[in-house]
Order: C-alpha cells, then structure tokens, then sequence
C-alpha cells in the first residue's frame, strides 16, 4: 500500500487546486492576503496555522461558502469538492443512510450509501438515528457523506479535533485507507502537528495571511510517533508556528 | 421496569398529598435552609448520609396514564360535592345527572346533529388557517423581502383578539356560515404562523451550510432541511390552533347560531337546564383535549429523532 507517494515520483499527477493571490478580508484585516497553494491530484495536504491564522477562512473559500466576505484572488478547484466540518453535521431529522445519500445523484444512490457506510465500518447502522451513535460514529457517517460523491477534493475542518485521543487514533487509520482507495486531493485543516505529520504528504504552515512554510514529509508508512526524522520534522513545524518545542517542556515539567 | 412505574407513581401522589399539607411542608424547606446556610466546617460528614443513587434531575419515566389524573381529580370533586349537597343542583347538576341528559340527547339526535355542524365549522376553520398560517410563515420565512410585507400585518392581526372583529366579519360576511368559518380561521392561523415562522428561522445556519456543501436544489433544500426543522415549530402552532379552533367555536355559536354545541347551549341557558349546559362543556372539553392528544401523538410521531427532557 503505497499511500504516500510523496508527490516526488517522475511523472507527478496534475495539479487540481490552484489559487493563486488569494486576499479575503473581515473589516480592515486582511485575514488571507495574496496567499498561492497548489495542490495535486491525489495529495494529502495538511494546513497548519494558529488560530485567527485564516485556516478555516482558506477552507471556506474552497468549499465556496464565504458569501459575505470581501476578497478577491484566482482560485480554481475540481468537481465535486466535500466538506467533512468539526461537528459531523448530520440532519437529526434523517436516519443515517439518508444523511449519507443527501443530495446524492447517480445511479443507486442508496446502494452506493449503503457501501460507503459499510467502507466506514457503520454497517447495519443505516437506520439509526444520529443522535442514538457517539461522536466518532457520527464523524465517520459524515466521512461517508463526503467520499460518497468521490470528490476530487476533501475539505476537512479540524474533523477529529472533538473526538477522544483513542478516538482519534482509529480515525487516522481510517482517513488513510480511505484516501489510499479513493485518492481525492485533500486539504486537512489542523492544529495538531502530530495528526499533520501522520497523515499528510505535505505540510503547510500559513502564517501572516500567506503559506509560511512547505514541507514535504517523507516518511515510510506506517508513521508512529517517535524516531529521529519524525522528531526534526515535528520540532520544525513547531518553531514555523512559532512554539519553541524546548520552552514548553520546562512549562510542563 | 414496572417497579420504577410504580414508584414514579407513589412519588407523584407523594407530590399531592405534599400539597395539601402545605404547612409541614414549609416548615421543613425553612429547617433544610437554615442548615445550608450554616459554615461548611461545622456540619461535618453531611456527605455520607446519601447513600441512594444520585437524585434525578430530568423528568424520568412517563407514568403511565398521568394525563388522566388531574381530569380524574375534578371529576371526584364534582361527585362528592353533588353527593354531600355541597353543590346546589340548580347551579351545577351532578355528574350522573349529565350523564342520563347526555344519553337524552343522544337518544332524540340532538347530540349528534349538533356536533356534526360545529366539527365541521372547527374543521373547515382549522383547514383554512392552518393553510393560510403555513403558506404565510413558509413565504415570508424564506424570502426577506416577504418577511417585510407579510410579519408586520400578521403581527398587528395578533394584536387584536379575533373575537373583537367579530362586528365587522358579521357586517362583512353576515352571519351565515362564512363568517363562522372565517372567525375560526383568522384565530387559528396567527399562532401556526408565528411558530411555524420561528421554527423556520432558527434553523441552525450550519444545515444551510450543510446544504450548500452537498449542493441541494431548491426544491431539495427545503424538503429535506426547512420543513423537517420547521416541523416541530409547525406542530407546536398546531397545538395552539386545535383549542383555538374550538375556543373561537364557543363564541361564534354563541351569536345568531341556530346549530351546534353552542347553539344548543345557548338554548338550555335560556330555559336554565344547566345539565344540557354541562353535556355541552363536557362535549367542548372533550373535543379539545382529543384534538390535542390527536397533535401530540402526530408529534411524538415524526419527532422521534429528537432525545429531549420530556423522553
């Protein structure tokens, strides 16, 4: 299972998301202000920021949902793009497999939800109601919400940032076999640097309304916490966001 | 699970027995306070005398059959003041009396004849206003500038008791059927159109988002988002409009009719039958309660997504 290509082999896939001098504004502040990205098919794109940083301002403007803000910028995406946001956002009026199947067009869409439920492991939790499963349950409903449509790009708002750490764990392993079997490009919103490290092919770190930093991570898979490059990579993706790993020991201690 | 029913129950009867022996009660609220306020370092070991499970601060289980305790309590009252004399006939017929009157007025078709004619003045009342309260909270929830022509009017038609036109609606529409049914309509549509409309508008804006993300027609948003979370606003109005289709049924049969509840009412006043009057109450009584039930199980129907307080 090749899930990391790295984006460095000889023939590289094509670019899909391209933005280009990208400024969005709240008021006099330029949360973005001429920021570039490219990002290719099939690539595991993790963003980085502190809050206010414009992360999730970034991540709006590619789902297309930024309505009443001012900005202007090149920004072309592919067709269909998913969202997986914070909260799994289901309907609590609809039973699961509905939820997963809203707005879903195509031939069967009921059997191709059903499937994508059981890729998620829900099966035979079609008629549940959202209320009745646990937060990682529900993440993982809207994770087959959004891979039900075989987007060319996911768009993931901090999606395990409300979940236990145990949680979580199992959701990165489930996000990375789903990517390796769908391969949409992805752009994962975080502020955890770990859940970035494991899981992209490349980080990027946005810092004054543009990208700051552009890491590859070239790590073999499986990547555990711990090791030598695993450690360099995480100490400098910590001082790109401006946290000196050191200082924050003495804190803890 | 049938011993929990059971002491959910002595707790209730607990609750009004507690009511009635108010004093005792008072003292003891008075005894728990002044303990409270005492400095926490001299009443060591408070802690260990609760032993039981933590109290419940939710409802807990329905009791079964609860609805019919408090009608069942007037209903004892009635009884026994009739029985003892406590309650003069010619002011308030007993029970029993009503019953053989009702069976009377079953028996001759009174009953029935004038139910039917008031049920469908409340229906086509209910119908009408319920329509209209829709149509107007979907319109003017949707559509800003639909919310600025239509919210205003509605709001200052709240402010008036629809009884209050009743003059005007007889100058208007005489004092035929249509001014019944328009009576009833313009009480019922106002509170489905104020909750419904809330309803409406307090739709999280996340589902919007939600909505646009998966791409959602229209036709499709509002199918699958507006309504169903507009329902349980819908259902409330409902609610509202059930007994305010009967309650502005009393008052219209009570002006120029010559059938119906009230009508018949109206007549047993005049010949001081206060047993017809009560079969009449109890008919008024009846319908409204069913009605609400009716709503309620409606409710309880297609809300069963929902895990609130009241289970």
């Amino acid at each position: 299972m090749a899930t990391h290509p790295g984006g460095l082999t000889a023939e590289a896939p094509p670019t899909t998301v391209r933005i280009r001098n990208l400024i969005r504004s709240f008021g006099d502040r330029d949360v973005l202000d001429g920021l570039d990205l490219d990002v290719r098919a099939g690539e595991f794109v993790a963003l980085l920021g502190r809050s206010g940083s414009g992360k999730s301002t970034l991540l709006r403007a590619l789902a297309g949902l930024d309505h009443d803000v001012t900005g202007s910028g090149e920004l072309s995406s592919p067709d269909p793009v998913s969202v997986v946001f914070q909260d799994a956002r289901l309907l609590p009026w609809k039973r699961v497999l509905d939820n997963v199947v809203l707005g879903l067009d195509g031939p069967d869409p009921l059997e191709r939800g059903r499937a994508a439920l059981a890729e998620v492991g829900l099966a035979g939790r079609e008629k549940a109601w959202p209320v009745e499963l646990s937060g990682g349950e529900q993440q993982r409903v809207s994770l087959a919400r959004s891979l039900v449509r075989e987007p060319g790009l996911l768009l993931a708002d901090e999606p395990f940032g409300a979940l236990d750490a145990l949680t979580r764990i199992r959701m990165h392993v489930l996000l990375r076999r789903l990517c390796a079997r769908h391969r949409p490009a992805v752009l994962l919103v975080t502020h955890d640097v770990d859940e970035a490290i494991v899981l992209a092919d490349r980080v990027v770190v946005l810092a004054r309304g543009r990208i700051g930093a552009d890491i590859p991570v070239e790590l073999p898979a499986p990547r555990a916490h711990g090791g030598a490059a695993y450690a360099a990579l995480r100490e400098r993706l910590l001082a790109e966001l401006g946290v000196d790993p050191t200082a924050q020991e003495e804190n803890a201690a | 699970m049938s011993t929990e029913a059971a002491e959910e129950v002595t707790l209730k009867k607990a609750g009004l027995t507690g009511g009635t022996t108010g004093g005792t009660v008072i003292g003891t609220t008075a005894a728990t306070a002044s303990e409270t306020t005492r400095p926490p370092g001299i009443a060591p070991g408070r802690a260990s005398r609760r032993l039981g499970p933590r109290r419940r601060l939710g409802l807990g289980r329905p009791v079964p059959y609860g609805w019919a305790l408090g009608p069942l309590l007037l209903l004892a009252v009635w009884a026994a003041g009739s029985a003892t004399g406590l309650i003069d006939a010619r002011n308030l017929s007993a029970p029993w009396t009503v019953v053989t009157t009702a069976g009377d007025l079953i028996e001759n078709g009174r009953l029935q004849s004038n139910l039917a004619t008031s049920a469908q003045r409340a229906a086509l009342g209910l119908l009408f206003g319920v329509l209209g309260g829709l149509i107007l909270a979907l319109v003017s929830g949707l559509s800003r500038i639909a919310e600025g022509v239509i919210d205003g009017p509605v709001q200052i038609k709240r402010a008036i008791p629809s009884l209050a036109l009743i003059p005007l609606l007889i100058l208007w529409f005489g004092i035929g059927e249509s001014m019944k049914v328009i009576t009833i309509a313009l009480g019922v549509f106002v509170p489905v159109y104020i909750h419904t409309h809330n309803g409406l508008r307090t739709i999280d804006t996340r589902y919007v988002e939600l909505a646009e993300t998966v791409r959602l027609s229209r036709t499709a948003f509002l199918r699958h988002v507006v309504l169903p979370g507009a329902l349980p606003g819908f259902l409330l109005g409902m609610r509202f409009a059930v007994t305010g289709a009967w309650l502005a049924l009393v008052v219209v049969e009570q002006v120029n009719a010559t059938s119906g509840i009230g009508y018949m009412m109206e007549l047993a006043r005049t010949y001081g039958q206060t047993d017809v009057i009560i079969v009449g109450l109890v008919v008024y009584g009846l319908l409204g309660l069913l009605s609400d039930a009716l709503v309620r199980l409606v409710e309880r129907r297609t809300l069963s997504w929902r895990r609130t307080l009241a289970g």
